[in-house]
């Protein structure tokens, strides 16, 4: 029942697609649906989806365009990547999201070629925060950097501002993901003087035995864990193993979702993650949702994932991808926008508090606003722990600020390095 | 039908022992690198090229190098995805240092770079062989892989640990980068591919490869007669080595433009190139291009036809997609364990005797 509605679906997508111009707005969906890291993909894609299906069902789309979208299968593989974006690139694609740091890199260079907007939400290449080096590139809420900061600023509050005594241990996924915080890591070590240790899980994540035996021999005051997929339960599970204190043991915001934790049961209790935005269904949009989409079976996967941790970041996505096309279709005063203004949408973006209770997710994520020379937003973030208990996320902070100078210090650095290797010369486009 | 031999006849020990000895194949020959040099490159759109054509040739490269190893010299080896490896980064190096370095040069300098590293874990080939071996190689596999992930010299101590192909032209087109037309991308690896399956054609039926199948067959019985095994090793080693680390200074330059070694070059890498040589056709260089064709094309074809045409959700394609290749694995190593090449070897004497076989 459900397969023929997919089936429906993509057959009236595949049919509007051919023959006339455009007369919708394309907004793809580089997703994984398969392979060891589904578990994060799956909620995501189905977030992404369902969001924008109630624009269409609700809203009548965007400015009265509807939306088409379309999926395309990366199993979280580059190549898959780098041939899912050759099957789209000529169709109009609003924005890219292929959550993926690796395929974010991969299609830097081909989107400014293409010039097609790519949105890496909290992932990506975090140097792309320099819009005048990366045009085509957005990271805003907040980058792998600010995450990094934001977990040394909480640990330096709880221990009165002095980590001078302190070792912390990142447990890194050992691919280009995994590596993008150690440098911000290091530098504040230099200023807090904490002893620093990287230790790295070579991709999929699931052998770490001889990680956690170091970790043991260590004893670190904390651990902060860059994971992803089939890693994150493994780890929370081999915590738990060595009896590491769980309440020491953060990840970031993609090592803090339902499907990281339920796994190793009641020896998650306590684990705690960075959180970008907050989750459950506790907000106004979920009634429309549950009655445009949910209740009316247009909803994409099972349908279980709604109002998860990773659900709502996919929801979230698309929730700012959708205000960038409005602020596109505002700007140049046309509704059927092209890739190049979505992107001038994109970097005119501005998310007030305001806006988000209108749209029936008010105090959902931070208040920010987008600029050429600042593709990213705020950079802030919250804690937030789990409860084996109550299977529930409970925030225990409110929005952390991130070392925003030193930050952009490291962007400067490493985004010039980037503009040179390639002739770029920094500028912003309009 | 197909194969009319009557007229063809040879009188010279040369024209009997040129690689296309019937006329038919070698005008079918002619006629495919003319439509590959003379009219695919005006026609062929982005997608093709980029999503099917190119990645196809780049890993005809590594099937022909790893078939020279595994299928003419016997020596098993799970260490390709390394060695490719080895390729991108000395490419990458090699790009770096001397940005007004011809690319083509470059490409060829990574496989001399790989052709040396092959033969450092080569060594281990004059002491142990068979299932030994390849746990040997997979060593080099994993050692390699790991060196590239921790060793920041080779990625030029980039934060992420990536490496990027920077633009790099050939007499005034870019070849390398975002900018760089997917018509000269593919005639460069076409390049590569023609070249490098014709060399492989000559070496294998000429005096080394004749001591690498005689090390294969019986390496005791080829000592005896006077093959030096220690020569015959190193070398296929060093030959394999050099095409697998072109293939994978291809990938990373023209191809995929940026890599990570753990991501890209990982163990799954030397599963998939031994595949092609087995479904291929072990010690064949047609089978190294059917190997390839239908591990590398097979999949985007399943799947334009299922998700594409036939509007199948992405997963359940996806996941179909593994079965169907799985399922056509088994059925073809049963139905000719020989691999796709024997089956066409096959196909191809019948169709000569067609209609009257005795």
């Amino acid at each position: 029942m459900k397969m023929t509605k997919f089936a429906a679906a993509f057959a009236v997508a595949m049919t509007t697609a051919v023959p006339v111009l455009a007369q919708d707005l394309h907004f793809p969906s580089l997703s994984y649906r398969t392979g060891p890291f589904a578990a994060g993909g799956i909620p995501f894609a189905d977030g992404y989806s369902d969001y924008l299906t109630l624009i269409n069902e609700r809203d009548g789309g965007i400015g009265g365009l509807r939306i088409r979208q379309s999926e395309c299968e990366t199993a979280y593989n580059t190549e898959r990547g780098v041939e899912c974006y050759q099957s789209m690139r000529g169709d109009a694609p609003m924005v890219l999201q292929p959550l993926s740091t690796g395929i974010t890199y991969q299609l830097i260079p081909r989107t400014i070629e293409d010039q097609i907007p790519m949105h890496t939400m909290g992932y990506g290449r975090t140097s792309a925060v320099n819009g005048e080096v990366f045009n085509w590139t957005f990271n805003y809420p907040a980058t792998y950097w600010d995450a990094a900061s934001v977990f040394i600023n909480h640990v330096l509050a709880e221990n009165s501002g002095d980590l001078s005594d302190k070792k912390i241990v990142l447990l890194y996924h050992n691919s280009a993901y995994g590596r993008e915080p150690i440098r911000t890591l290091e530098r504040l070590s230099e200023t807090h003087g904490y002893t620093f240790l990287s230790i790295g899980v070579d991709s999929p994540g699931q052998e770490q035995g001889s990680q956690w035996l170091q970790i043991r021999r260590e004893r670190p005051d904390y651990v902060i864990m860059w994971g992803w997929g089939v890693m994150n339960p493994t780890a929370i599970q081999e915590a738990a193993n060595i009896r590491f204190p769980m309440e020491n043991f953060y990840g970031n915001w993609w090592a803090g979702s339902e499907q990281d934790v339920r796994a190793a049961g009641e020896a998650a209790h306590g684990y705690k993650s960075l959180a970008m935005h907050r989750t459950g269904r506790d907000y106004p949009i979920y009634d429309d949702m549950q009655q445009y989409v949910i209740d009316a079976g247009l909803y994409a996967g099972t349908g279980e994932e709604v109002g998860t941790v990773l659900y709502s970041r996919g929801l979230y996505a698309a929730m700012l991808a959708v205000e960038a096309a409005k602020k596109a279709q505002e700007i140049h005063g046309v509704t059927e926008i092209t890739p190049a203004m979505m992107r001038d949408g994109m970097e005119q973006l501005e998310i007030t508090e305001a806006r988000m209770a209108e749209l029936g997710l008010p105090n959902f994520g931070p208040a920010f606003s987008v600029s050429c020379q600042n593709h990213s937003g705020s950079g802030e973030a919250m804690i937030q722990q789990w409860d084996a208990n109550a299977q529930t996320w409970n925030l225990i902070t409110d929005w952390i600020a991130p070392d925003r100078d030193l930050i952009m210090e490291l962007v400067a650095e490493d985004s010039l390095a980037y503009a040179a290797e390639n002739a770029i010369t920094p500028a912003c486009l309009n | 039908m197909l194969y009319r031999e009557a007229g063809d006849f040879k009188s010279t020990y040369t024209a009997d022992n040129q690689t296309f000895p019937i006329k038919f194949d070698r005008n079918a020959y002619y006629l495919t690198m003319a439509v590959a040099f003379g009219v695919v490159p005006f026609i062929i759109n982005d997608y093709w090229a980029q999503a099917v054509v190119i990645p196809f040739l780049i890993y005809a490269i590594a099937a022909l190098g790893l078939n020279i190893l595994t299928g003419y010299c016997g020596q098993v080896s799970l260490g390709t995805g390394g060695f490719m490896a080895v390729g991108a980064y000395a490419a990458f190096k090699i790009m770096t240092a001397f940005p007004g370095l011809n690319i083509v040069l470059v490409i060829v300098m990574a496989g001399l770079v790989t052709a040396a590293v092959g033969v450092l874990f080569g060594l281990p080939s004059l002491r142990i062989k068979g299932f030994y071996l390849a746990v040997a190689t997979l060593a080099a596999q994993f050692f390699l892989v790991w060196l590239f992930t921790r060793v920041p010299w080779f990625f030029n101590f980039s934060a992420s640990g990536q490496i990027n192909a920077p633009t790099r032209t050939l007499l005034g087109v870019p070849v390398t980068g975002a900018t760089a037309s997917s018509a000269t991308v593919y005639l460069i690896c076409l390049f590569f591919v023609v070249a490098l399956a014709w060399l492989a054609r000559n070496l294998t039926r000429g005096t080394l490869g004749r001591s690498w199948m005689a090390v294969r067959d019986m390496d005791i019985a080829a000592e005896i007669i006077g093959v030096n095994p220690l020569k015959a090793k190193l070398t296929a080693f060093a030959v394999s080595s050099f095409y697998i680390g072109i293939s994978g200074a291809l990938l990373f330059t023209v191809y995929l433009g940026a890599v990570e070694a753990g991501e890209v070059f990982g163990i799954d890498k030397s599963f998939l190139v031994l595949f092609m040589v087995i479904i291929g056709g072990l010690g064949s260089i047609l089978g190294a291009f059917l190997g390839a064709f239908f591990l590398i094309v097979g999949p985007v074809l399943l799947k334009l036809l299922l998700v594409d045409n036939l509007g199948w959700p992405t997963d359940l394609a996806a996941h179909l997609e593994i079965m169907i290749i799985g399922a056509l694995i088994l059925i073809f190593l049963i139905a000719e364990p020989h691999g796709l090449a024997a089956l066409w070897r096959t196909i191809k004497e019948k169709l000569r005797l067609w209609p009257f076989p005795y």
